[in-house]
């Protein structure tokens, strides 16, 4: 009942990706190549699986908070920050549980700061998550005390660099954590209250929704899935470099979440569409290096791919493609037809 | 209604003249024309720039690619005067060209696809750097006559201080600020855009227009800084001024302009610059601090003005609510 409405939702997403990979198959031929060794999978799908990990968890907790109108530009700090806290925890002999436990925890302890700004002091989620974006690399900093720590606990090796079934763990990681968001939020009335909140927050404070906890819940869930992103990044490497761990991430992430087909106005969302986003992403970036363009087009593509959202999402194109099929006879039906996706996938 | 827009203003000339009095109390060295003189240089790109994101600001919006902006001017330059043999002047005058031209394009997207500026400017963002990677990933120096000349410019203030043209081009940029912004219908348009859009639709402000042009004139100010950022450093590099919309961004707010729209000073943003620098001198006298201090104070220095500004607003509301209680 919800799956075809579910799959309906991300067509255009999904679409987008089967082009770019063909597009990849025929400048590379061996694209498409999956083969087996020691115990793992490798070729370059994998590759985009695996390098696209920490977009991909951010993206989660990003679209989440898109979803109630906000922004959380604090998530590629925040994962500098636990990757330090990570690297600073297991070289003093904590065990691995417990790291990754106090990890997490602060990678929350981030994200409820910025939501009880958001939810308590009402300040816009731009401005109150730029205060951790900018103080953020200067507490990691603190932490790691100005050096890349570096760390050899085989456990922790493995959440970077690991592989279940012969499948990279990061992959399993954001798939897992991905399918888990996406039950929590749609098989429950969540999903339903979070996009409530993004497009009327007054309205639905009134309509007895707590905004306020479910603000809060919201991004210490992007605080969390930054803290797990960083960790898979700090594992990669097998250090913590609260310099350029997560550097401009929280721009791919958002990017991420608006190609997978969210609006930024808040409301209704697709954690599916935004992880096949962060997917797209990372195809034209290894695209573009097996195309042998340098490098350096990768932004000036990003740069076109925003722009061609943004005519098909504003409301002026919207207009015109409502002028032309709002042709006599169509005119009530339409409407109707356009809404029915939102409340299947609401459920 | 005044005071409580001024109190900002003054809350943030206060912590100006307590930090500084307080590095004095310190280092007694801290009160010299040369560290007066080397906050001006050192921060002249920054303020430049910072006095169009004021403008973005006050008018509700935001503007992510000055950063970019900064580091294209640099490389088209450098590679401009360089390797194609444009002179001087004139490549000046094509970059200025080119940066109004890409933020009027930016607002014009923004006005007339009626999309967020932050996502709009992120796009610019990337398109701004990527265009600076596709001219030179090198850092490409700059050798023209020109700039040892404009180098060479510089006032001896008494006690050795130099006031140097960099310097005094952002006092110039500062006061040029105030005035469009307070004393011209332009200025006024922005405010009003800024305290609310809809109003000012009805009230017959041209909407449009002055998006387009308040963005056009945050990249025109951003090439000039990214001029200014070429005469410090001569040179011009793809990767630099990474991040410096920020830096932008925190100086404004700490310069007591309110993130919303609509209310704030040009003459703030000077004292938010000159607070910024005034840390980053401080852990430089001091020696043993870490430089990564500083981006934890400017942290907190933000938080403390946005609570600041949210109670200051919660309590105008308030009296609002006193005064008329129906």
């Amino acid at each position: 009942m919800t799956m075809p409405a579910t799959i309906k939702r991300v067509l255009p997403q999904l679409a987008a990706l089967v082009v770019i990979l063909a597009l990849n198959t025929a400048i590379a031929p061996g694209f498409l190549d999956i083969a087996y060794a020691n115990g793992r999978l490798y070729g370059s799908l994998i590759d985009i699986l695996n390098r696209g990990a920490p977009v991909a968890l951010l993206a989660i907790g990003m679209t989440l908070v898109i979803a109630t109108r906000g922004i959380d530009l604090s998530v590629g700090a925040v994962m500098a920050i636990c990757g330090a806290v990570a690297a600073a925890l297991i070289t003093g002999d904590h065990s691995l549980a417990a790291t990754i436990l106090m990890t997490l925890g602060v990678g929350i302890l981030c994200g409820l700061w910025n939501g009880a700004l958001v939810a308590f002091l009402g300040i816009q989620p731009i401005i109150a998550t730029l205060i951790l974006m900018v103080a953020g690399r200067g507490i990691a900093q603190l932490i790691t005390e100005g050096v890349i720590l570096t760390f050899n606990d085989p456990g922790l090796i493995f959440v970077g660099s690991g592989s279940v079934f012969g499948m990279p763990f990061p992959v399993i990681l954001w798939i897992v954590i991905g399918i888990a968001a996406s039950l929590i939020f749609r098989t429950t009335a969540l999903g339903l209250l979070v996009e409530a909140i993004g497009i009327n927050r007054r309205a639905s404070a009134l309509a007895g929704i707590g905004t306020s906890a479910l603000l809060l819940a919201v991004y210490a869930a992007s605080g969390l899935c930054a803290a797990v992103a960083g960790i898979v990044a700090a594992a990669d490497i097998r250090g913590a470099d609260a310099n350029n761990a997560g550097l401009w991430l929280e721009l791919d992430a958002i990017l991420a979440v608006v190609v997978g087909g969210n609006s930024l106005m808040g409301g209704r969302f697709s954690i599916a569409g935004s992880l096949i986003g962060a997917m797209i992403i990372q195809s034209v970036n290894t695209g573009i290096l097996l195309a042998g363009f340098p490098p350096e087009f990768n932004l000036v593509i990003k740069a076109a791919i925003i722009v061609v959202i943004l005519v098909v999402q504003s409301p002026a194109s919207h207009t015109l493609f409502a002028f032309f099929k709002h042709r006599p006879g169509r005119a009530a039906e339409t409407p109707a037809g356009a809404a029915k996706p939102e409340e299947g996938g609401a459920r | 209604m005044t005071s409580s827009r001024l109190f900002p203003l003054a809350t943030t000339f206060v912590i100006f003249l307590i930090a500084y009095g307080l590095c004095i109390a310190e280092f007694p060295n801290m009160l010299s024309t040369r560290v007066v003189g080397n906050l001006l240089t050192d921060n002249a790109f920054l303020g430049i720039a910072a006095v169009g994101m004021t403008f973005v600001i006050l008018s509700g919006g935001i503007d992510l690619s000055i950063g970019s902006v900064i580091a294209f001017t640099g490389v088209f330059l450098a590679v401009a005067m360089g390797d194609w043999g444009v002179p001087p002047v004139l490549a000046l005058v094509i970059v200025l060209a080119l940066t109004t031209a890409f933020g009027a394009l930016m607002g014009a997207m923004i006005h007339y696809l009626a999309m967020p500026p932050f996502i709009v400017t992120l796009a610019g963002m990337f398109f701004a750097r990527g265009m600076a990677f596709l001219i030179s990933i090198d850092s490409v120096p700059i050798t023209a006559d020109l700039y040892d000349t404009l180098q060479g410019l510089y006032y001896r203030m008494p006690g050795g201080g130099r006031l140097t043209f960099i310097g005094v081009a952002m006092l110039a940029v500062v006061l040029l600020g105030i005035v469009l912004a307070h004393f011209t219908s332009f200025g006024r348009n922005v405010y009003a855009i800024g305290g609310n859009r809809q109003s000012a639709e009805l009230m017959g402000v041209p909407i449009a227009r002055t998006t387009i042009l308040i963005y056009a004139l945050s990249s025109f100010l951003a090439g000039l800084a990214g001029i200014a950022f070429s005469l410090y450093t001569s040179a011009g590099y793809s990767l630099a001024a990474v991040g410096v919309e920020l830096d932008a961004i925190a100086a404004v707010v700490i310069g007591g302009t309110l993130l919303t729209g609509g209310s704030g000073y040009v003459a703030g943003t000077l004292l938010g610059i000159l607070i910024m620098g005034l840390i980053q001198t401080y852990i430089v006298f001091d020696g043993t601090l870490s430089s990564w201090w500083t981006k934890i104070v400017i942290g907190l220095l933000l938080f403390s003005f946005i609570a600041l500004q949210r109670g200051l607003v919660w309590l105008s509301a308030r009296r609002r609510g006193a005064a008329m209680p129906a």
